[in-house]
């Protein structure tokens, strides 16, 4: 049954079949994708016509490589950018949500830490959706009864970084609360005792231990970010994100360009998760 | 602690609550507020705005609405336990049965393919199935099938797409509780002359409750707010209730019964999540951690 009992062969290798399976249908689909963006043909299927690496390099007329094809390229930018501010935004107000609450108390602590879960099971068409709403009810007051047109608050940029910001801060602020809870407080009162004020021993002490933590959450955020579609696709305004151009793509038929899109992306998000997976083991060995 | 200092760290509070409190408050208390707000609002035949219950009637008497949104929760719950039907020996081969040497690896290779944007992985399988795909050639020329099948847009695709995508979320709550269940329980009842069921019936799976309700709950509501896999996977006929929000925000402009319909999903979900808890006998405050 388990690996410290005699086994019967026939359970271990019934067993071992399952799993192998299990890894084929995990993997099938993007082994396929990622082969498919070298096939020498105007459509992303089989037959093979031959090895080409015309869908990265290529100039066009008949196909156009991802590093040439300007559509896409701006909207990797774009991505890019509203990661960029996310992750940074997320990772800011998230580590002070986990101080909030990991060292401080205060009235309606509980409520509040609820409030700061919910983004979890509120479904992203959803926060989406009200943020459209209340962005939208906010701007027109705002122009009606002062004449201010907020730029922010039509759908556009920073729309979308509001969005993605509003349930990503709560995965970093988890991330680092995780890390927090395992601290040693009484560093922190080694250094009071030293004469360290408050923001020293933060600055100096706590966040030098988060420091892992807050990077991993700064990666997990830039990742969810840059691959958000359902709440991003109601606040848009006419600069697309990536995942938004590919759904279009890929809902009217494509080149094989999008195969060498999502080539990238598969190498280089394995890299980061294999990175960032084995950075944390080796962080955990050494405690 | 002297006076001053005390001073000082209620200011260090200040600090750490005001932007928080501004996140939660204005990006998920008011828009939540807004929604609900929005949905009681209508124009009526001279353009004038004003209160209304239309929209929330106009989801019981339209058949197509009631019936999409049925649908919806009946396939997120299918999806949900088949999840967990896979999951579970998944988790247990990892943990338990797989050698220690491995393990490591295995969870890397489990965890790897879903930092993949779900769009690409959707694609993939896109790209297998479809009548002119990889599977159907593979299959033809093999001399399995006659001639390519449209194997996309139909219901059991469908599912195993969420299936796919959702399939992580199920298991590392499942395998961290795994890892800390006693093998000395399992040898025990072995001992004891328990058969493979009992012992998964009795000791595993009690034990693992709270994963396995983190996990479901998770899947649940990431299969309920799913947009892409149904649209691109599913069949013309088979919309899915996020497809009827999109439609009402972007094709109809019709923000109002969008609104509405939003904030039916939003009662619907944690209305199954409460009622998960309360079965089960699961404390929240367990299940979030």
């Amino acid at each position: 049954m388990i690996r410290t009992l005699p086994n019967s062969r026939t359970y271990i290798t019934g067993f071992r079949v399952f799993i192998v399976l299990y890894f084929v249908f995990l993997f099938a689909p993007l082994i396929v994708t990622m082969v498919l963006s070298f096939n020498d043909s105007m459509f992303p299927a089989l037959p093979w016509k031959g090895f080409t690496l015309d869908w990265f390099f290529g100039e066009g007329p008949e196909k156009i490589g991802i590093f040439h094809d300007q559509a896409n390229l701006r909207s990797i930018s774009t991505s890019f950018k509203t990661a960029l501010a996310v992750a940074t935004l997320a990772t800011v107000v998230g580590t002070l949500a986990a101080f909030l609450f990991e060292q401080e108390d205060f009235k309606f602590k509980t409520l509040l830490y609820f409030l700061m879960i919910a983004p979890l099971v509120i479904p992203g068409v959803i926060l989406g959706i009200s943020l459209l709403l209340f962005a939208n009810t906010v701007g027109l007051f705002l122009e009606n009864s002062i004449g201010w047109d907020v730029k922010l608050l039509s759908p556009g940029f920073w729309l979308v970084v509001i969005g993605q910001f509003s349930f990503i801060t709560t995965i970093v602020t988890l991330v680092v609360i995780a890390r927090l809870r395992k601290f040693d407080r009484t560093l922190e009162e080694a250094a009071y005792n030293l004469g360290a004020n408050r923001f020293e021993v933060i600055w100096y002490i706590t966040l030098k231990y988060l420091r892992p933590a807050i990077v991993g959450g700064f990666a997990v955020a830039f990742l969810m970010s840059f691959e958000n579609f359902n709440t991003s696709v109601f606040l848009v305004g006419s600069r697309a994100t990536l995942p938004i151009n590919l759904y279009l793509q890929v809902r009217d038929g494509s080149t094989p360009v999008i195969n060498a899109i999502s080539f990238l992306l598969i190498v280089t998000t394995s890299t980061l998760a294999v990175i960032n997976l084995y950075a944390g083991k080796s962080r955990a060995k050494k405690q | 602690m002297t006076k001053r200092s005390a001073r000082k760290i209620r200011w260090s509070f200040f600090v750490f609550f005001v932007p928080v409190f501004l996140w939660l408050f204005l990006m998920i208390v008011m828009p939540q507020i807004e929604l609900l707000r929005m949905s009681f609002v209508g124009t009526d035949f001279y353009g004038e705005s004003g209160f209304t219950l239309g929209h929330y009637a106009a989801f019981f008497t339209e058949p197509i609405y009631w019936l999409t949104f049925v649908r919806t929760a009946g396939y997120a719950l299918l999806v949900t336990f088949v999840v967990l039907l896979i999951a579970l020996p998944v988790s247990f081969f990892i943990t338990k049965v797989a050698d220690l040497k491995v393990t490591g690896f295995l969870m890397v290779l489990i965890l790897v393919p879903f930092w993949v944007s779900e769009l690409v992985r959707v694609y993939g399988w896109m790209i297998l199935l479809r009548e002119s795909g990889v599977l159907n050639k593979l299959l033809v020329a093999l001399g399995i099938l006659k001639q390519p099948v449209e194997m996309l847009y139909n219901d059991v695709t469908m599912v195993m797409g969420l299936v796919y995508t959702t399939m992580l979320f199920m298991i590392v709550p499942i395998v961290s509780v795994m890892e800390s269940l006693d093998d000395s329980f399992i040898e025990a009842a072995h001992d004891l002359g328990a058969k493979k069921l009992t012992i998964w019936r009795t000791i595993i799976i009690p034990y693992c409750m709270p994963g396995i309700m983190s996990g479901s709950i998770i899947v649940f509501m990431l299969v309920l707010g799913s947009y892409l896999t149904p649209n691109l996977m599913g069949g013309k006929n088979s919309i899915w209730f996020t497809e009827q929000i999109y439609n009402q925000m972007i094709i109809y402009f019709n923000w109002n019964q969008g609104a509405a319909f939003g904030f039916l999903l939003l009662l619907l979900s944690s209305i199954l999540i409460w009622v998960a808890l309360k079965i089960t006998g699961q404390d929240w405050r367990k299940v979030i951690k």
